[in-house]
């Protein structure tokens, strides 16, 4: 579905991504991991065309999206949930989630109010808080809204880059049960994580990057396994 | 006490909105003097400027402070257009798609410019424009500037007197207002909100950055344009110097002092900058220093304006920091891309 070869991504004289390639298939869980600055949110960001390539494509369904603009790899139902909880924190959390499909030029007013509507089944602690701020929520409801507005695009590709970041435990289990439902329902999934643990274990594939290189790839269990994985970024 | 009077407004909307309108209606008929009629009409002027500023500033985040420029190019519009025969009414119109369509070719270049840098692209195309309107003297009568330009018929008498001429401008501040809550509360609006709140998170969620950008220029453009031409047959008369960086200033302080990104803190803005000139009319120039003075006093205390809602900095501490994205905002020159 979505293939990335030879990736290379440069922040001036900084070479945030060397070389990268991978490749994602329909309705997959594929997660990304790797230490503080190994280049996992560049990766995405380069598949978005948030940043400048260097070199290299993406393609998706066979088809080059590596100049595309922003707004048009959205539209083909790739979304991105972007690292660090960025919601809109003036605006309340419906037109948050309102915002989430804006570039679906065809979508008509009562099948956005539908989706919402969704949303807030899946997540009922947003309903309570519909009108209120986006600033207002707690770390956890930030987090969980920033995945409702990627989701209200009903994207076939769900990019997200560390949504357990500094979440309680107990929300963060939530967030993962919640991926294993979002793939069944027919998605496919990108995830970035430093908790390699977790992230490896709902993951079909995963990929291991370090210094802007895919160093290592295998099924989430083989990486499990793997010793270097283990000593690396497991803590074992 | 803001969140008290909204929601009050909100469960009683439509007789709140009626009631305004009957007083809006009855002004002209309960006050007597001229001058003071003269004032109100002014005011409103303001407010139909100050309310275009505020699209630009208050809810895409982008920093015009040239505004005075859009003014212009709506006022030379009409008042050259009129001279040649054209009728008023529709000239209100077509002053306001004209400046629009400047606010376009001022955007397209300057859509990747933040902060400071977009501010000194208006402010010096608003300073260009005002050299223009001195120097080219065959269009624009150069300093003599125009006179003699007609008030619009209105129910079969020519409308220049404040009494009348109030009607004209109390219809399209109603609709500057209107159009500008429905705009806000649509797609568009919310798309210009998530560029002013976070720029990458929008355009991660696939907000095409530079088309709503440049159609809130074009809508902020397109009412100071119509403000522009609604004062020039009031006044009968416009030069240059009626369009200076200080007018820009003065249309910005409205802004900033009434609360950015509200609809009713422009209004409010007006309201208390045209009194406090009033007021202060013998202290001549040293007014500016009171506007100095007021915006400071504003952007410490409250700064999110007198119509804002969050709470002041000094009841709320978080507030603190939102200035320091503010100041940040101001001064990231990162491109888009
Ligand atoms: N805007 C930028 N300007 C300059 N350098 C950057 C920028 N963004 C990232 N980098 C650098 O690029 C490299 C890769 O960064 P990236 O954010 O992709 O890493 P990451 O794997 O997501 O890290 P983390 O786990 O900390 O989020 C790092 O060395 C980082 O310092
Ligand atoms: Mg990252």
């Amino acid at each position: 579905m979505l293939k990335v070869d030879n990736l290379v991504v440069n922040y001036g004289y900084i070479q945030a991504l060397r070389d990268v390639s991978l490749e994602i298939k329909e309705n997959e869980i594929i997660t990304l991991i790797g230490g503080n600055g190994a280049g996992k949110s560049s990766t995405l960001m380069a598949i978005s065309n948030l940043v400048k390539k260097t070199s290299g494509t993406v393609t998706f369904d066979g088809r080059d999206i590596s100049r595309m603009d922003p707004d048009k790899i959205v539209s083909l139902g790739i979304a991105h949930v972007p690292e660090g909880r960025n919601i809109f924190k003036k605006l309340s959390v419906e037109e948050n989630l309102l915002i989430g499909t804006i570039t679906n030029k065809k979508i008509s007013k009562k099948e956005i109010n539908d989706r919402v509507e969704e949303m807030f089944v899946i997540f009922p602690r947003l309903k309570e808080r519909r009108k209120k701020s986006g600033g207002s929520l707690s770390g956890g409801e930030q987090q969980m809204l920033a995945i409702a507005r990627g989701l209200m695009l009903k994207p076939r590709l769900l990019m997200m880059d560390e949504p357990s970041l500094g979440l309680a435990p107990i929300i963060v289990e939530e967030i993962f049960e919640l991926m294993e439902d979002v793939k069944k329902s027919g998605m496919t999934i990108l995830l970035i994580e430093q908790n390699a643990m977790l992230a490896l274990n709902v993951a079909d594939r995963g990929y291991v990057l370090q210094n802007g290189e895919i160093v290592l790839t295998g099924t989430g269990k083989e990486l499990l396994d793997n010793p270097e994985v283990k000593k690396a970024y497991l803590g074992i | 006490m803001t969140e008290k009077l909204k929601t009050f407004y909100n469960k009683r909307k439509t007789i709140i909105l009626l009631v305004l309108f009957a007083m809006a209606i009855a002004l002209p008929f309960l006050i007597e003097k001229g001058s003071v009629m003269s004032l109100i009409v002014r005011i409103m002027f303001y407010i139909i400027l100050a309310s275009s500023l505020n699209i630009i500033n208050g809810y895409s985040g982008q920093f015009n402070i040239g505004h005075a420029g859009f003014v212009l190019i709506g006022s030379y519009t009409l008042s050259i257009l009129a001279q040649l025969g054209w009728p008023i009414w529709v000239l209100y119109i077509l002053a306001g798609v004209v400046t629009s369509i400047i606010g376009l070719i001022i955007a397209l270049p300057t859509l990747r410019l933040r902060g400071i840098y977009l501010a000194l692209v208006t402010l010096g195309f608003s300073e260009i424009l005002r050299l223009i309107a001195l120097n080219w003297t065959g269009l624009t009568g150069g300093p003599m500037g125009i006179k003699g330009i007609p008030a619009p018929w209105f129910f079969g008498l020519r409308s220049t007197a404040p009494h009348n001429y109030y009607f004209i401008v109390l219809f399209f501040v109603i609709i500057c207002l209107f159009t500008s809550y429905r705009v806000i509360n649509s797609k568009v609006g919310r798309a210009w909100m998530s560029i002013r709140e976070d720029d990458h998170a929008a355009m991660s969620l696939g907000v095409d950055i530079r088309k709503y950008k440049a159609i809130n220029f074009m809508f902020g453009a397109f009412w100071a344009g119509v403000g522009g031409a609604l004062m020039a047959p009031f006044y009968t008369f416009i030069d240059s110097s009626m369009f200076s960086l200080d007018e820009g200033f003065n249309i910005l302080s409205m802004v900033i002092i009434g609360g950015q990104g509200t609809l009713i803190g422009p209004v409010v803005g007006s309201v208390v900058v045209n009194l406090t000139t009033e007021i202060f009319r013998f202290a001549d120039e040293a007014r500016l220093l009171i506007y100095a003075i007021m915006i400071m006093a504003m952007m410490w205390i409250r700064p999110q304006g007198l119509a804002g809602t969050s709470r002041s900095v000094i009841a709320n501490r978080s507030l603190g920091k939102e200035r320091g994205t503010f100041l940040k905002k101001l001064l990231k020159k990162k491109e888009v891309k």
